[in-house]
């Protein structure tokens, strides 16, 4: 116990004396947080729109002040015929033109039918999505001013509840998954790393000659990382409770609890990358790439899993990070008990144990 | 603690390491005495790194009998662990920790008590000349005092023997020379030193000395009898004499 104690302390010398290891462990989740809760907004506004008005009517005239009202809409120069939208579109000027066709006004009083075309720059399909939504919604309630009286005789009116995450707080989404990426960073790199160093500066040699058992080099190796990873959760949520406004609905418990449980399935994937490599630049691009890439794009918090052809889906199940995503934002914002993510949690914990069981024969294997 | 069945510091019969068909110990006997400098010479592959591995408890021999401090090497390789200090060819130390974290370190992993690593560390700086560095990063010291500190680290839980694998490797003249001075006064003190090491020179200052050729023992003397026996006047010459039996490089 006492040489275990030795073995903890020296870890921590390691982690506070090295200025990356502490950037990583701690500016990380800060810039994460600051990242997708300030920059990366799914939410489009000032887009740029040309319009080009044939009718200059005054309906024509009263729904361009509508969008130029909007908020989401920056209304630019007007063009004075096709070829300049086109170039406008290439040059990235304006995502999107609005076109009224000559006598709109009287189309629309005479026949009470008119059109109108809207182009967009599909190069970004979400963006141009959007867009196209706004605009219709622009159109929509003006053609509710015009007739406010007239009633249609059969109505379907949506009743509308975003339920969980009522004010639609982009945060929510992705806080768990940042979560999930950190600890993947944190606990499998840098604990990868921290092994593989022994190795290379020969000290690992030294430890296996002493009577320390190696067991006990993995346990040490191991606890300094769980202390830190669990002080970085408390970080993360404080932020996201005080700086994102994100509500915790659920048990604090039980989410610290499946995080350490999802902490120590990240150290035992770290154990084994370490036990498997010799040199820190090797460990480090494997839990890079081979790890924090998959959890950024196949958790499901970036891009929905169920849309993704059946490969991408398949490999996510074998993604601890996956399983966690779920856990969490159960937990975190449904505020749903254990009863809700048991079988989750046994994915989870079954992974851990094979992960280390590995880990742990491996690294017999190495003496 | 069991009582060690003999006085000898290593004792190696007949002891056999092989991986499928390549023999890389093969049937050496060697006994080392209770405070003596034993050299253990050989080329590169030759099997002294195999064979030491053994001796060290890393790994199991394939046949043959061996003790270290009287332990066997089959079945208590912790009692070994226990008894011996290793320094390898590479420097050994934590770079990023001072001179006395490192010792604190080391003596805690070897079960030292806070008091004990206390009085002997002080007592070990003072020895080597480092009360003024004793709060510096190991990684600002020259190499020359990084070996001599690595050495002194290794034998700070006074083991019955040290195993040193190539220590002086790359380290100036000098420096070797003032190593081999800590070296003969921890043999004063009766640790018994088990060396690697490629420099002639330094072979002659073992009390005696053994040449690994293609995992086997080819020679087991002193240097002046050796060197008698190979009818040559430096140790060099009785190296390359028995070198050139390798048949495998």
């Amino acid at each position: 116990m006492k040489q275990l104690l030795a073995f903890i302390r020296k870890e921590f010398y390691h982690v506070f004396r090295d200025k990356r290891t502490l950037l990583i462990l701690f500016g990380l989740p800060v810039v994460q947080i600051a990242l997708f809760g300030f920059a990366l907004s799914s939410e489009v506004k000032n887009i740029g729109i040309a319009v080009f008005d044939h009718a200059h009517d005054v309906t024509s005239q009263q729904i361009i002040q509508r969008v130029r009202t909007s908020s989401y809409f920056e209304v630019k120069d007007p063009v004075i015929n096709y070829d300049e939208i086109e170039e406008r579109f290439k040059e990235g000027s304006i995502k999107c033109a609005l076109i009224f066709p000559p006598n709109f006004a009287e189309d629309l009083g005479r026949s009470g039918r008119a059109q109108v075309q809207i182009i967009t720059d599909a190069s970004d399909p979400n963006t141009a999505t959007i867009v196209v939504n706004y605009l219709g919604a622009i159109l929509a309630s003006y053609q509710h001013q015009l007739n406010p009286t007239i009633q249609i005789p059969y109505q379907i009116i949506p009743q509308v509840r975003q339920l969980y995450n009522e004010e639609q707080n982009g945060s929510l989404n992705f806080i768990p998954g940042v979560i999930a990426l950190i600890f993947m960073i944190v606990s499998t790199a840098l604990t990868s790393v921290s092994v593989v160093r022994e190795k290379e500066t020969g000290t690992m040699e030294i430890l296996l000659v002493s009577p320390f058992k190696p067991i006990m080099v993995l346990v040490a190796k191991t606890v300094p990382y769980l202390v830190l990873s669990i002080i970085n959760l408390i970080i993360i949520l404080l932020l996201s409770v005080f700086l994102l406004g994100v509500e915790i609905r659920g048990s604090l418990i039980l989410l610290f609890a499946e995080s350490i449980l999802f902490i120590i399935t990240c150290l035992s994937l770290g154990l084994l990358i370490s036990n498997n490599t010799n040199s820190q630049k090797t460990a480090m691009l494997i839990s890079m790439m081979g790890m924090m890439l998959p959890t950024l794009l196949l958790t499901g918090f970036m891009f929905p899993l169920e849309n993704m052809p059946w490969i991408f889906q398949a490999v996510s199940h074998i993604l601890p990070s996956r399983y966690y995503y779920i856990i969490i934002k159960a937990v975190m914002l449904k505020g749903l008990g254990f009863s809700y993510v048991w079988k989750e949690t046994l994915i989870l914990a079954g992974m851990a144990v094979f992960l280390l069981t590995v880990a742990l024969k491996k690294f017999k294997t190495t003496l | 603690m069991e009582k060690a069945v003999n006085n000898k510091a290593i004792t190696c019969k007949n002891l056999s390491k092989q991986f499928g068909d390549f023999k890389a110990v093969d049937q050496i006997t060697l006994d080392v005495n209770q405070g003596e400098i034993f050299g253990f010479l050989g080329a590169n592959g030759a099997g002294k790194t195999t064979a030491m591995r053994i001796l060290c408890g890393l790994s199991y021999p394939t046949s043959g009998e061996a003790t270290v401090a009287g332990f066997n090497v089959y079945n208590q390789q912790e009692k070994i662990k226990a008894n011996i200090g290793y320094m390898s060819q590479k420097f050994s130390l934590y770079e990023t920790l001072t001179v006395m974290e490192n010792i604190e370190f080391y003596g805690g992993v070897y079960g030292l008590s806070r008091s004990e690593i206390k009085v002997r560390s002080e007592r070990m700086v003072g020895t080597l000349g480092l009360t003024n560095e004793k709060k510096k990063l190991v990684g600002e010291l020259p190499l020359g005092w990084k070996q001599k500190l690595a050495f002194s680290v290794a034998i700070f839980h006074r083991p019955k023997i040290v195993f040193l694998d190539e220590p002086t490797g790359g380290v100036d003249p000098v420096t070797r020379r003032q190593f081999w001075d800590l070296i003969y006064e921890a043999a004063a003190d009766g640790i018994t030193v088990f060396v690697t090491t490629h420099y002639m020179d330094e072979a002659e200052y073992c009390n005696r000395i053994s040449v690994m050729v293609d995992g086997r023992m080819e020679a087991l003397d002193t240097p002046a009898n050796l060197q008698k026996e190979f009818n040559t006047n430096s140790m060099d010459g009785v190296f390359l004499q028995l070198a050139r039996r390798a048949k495998r490089s």
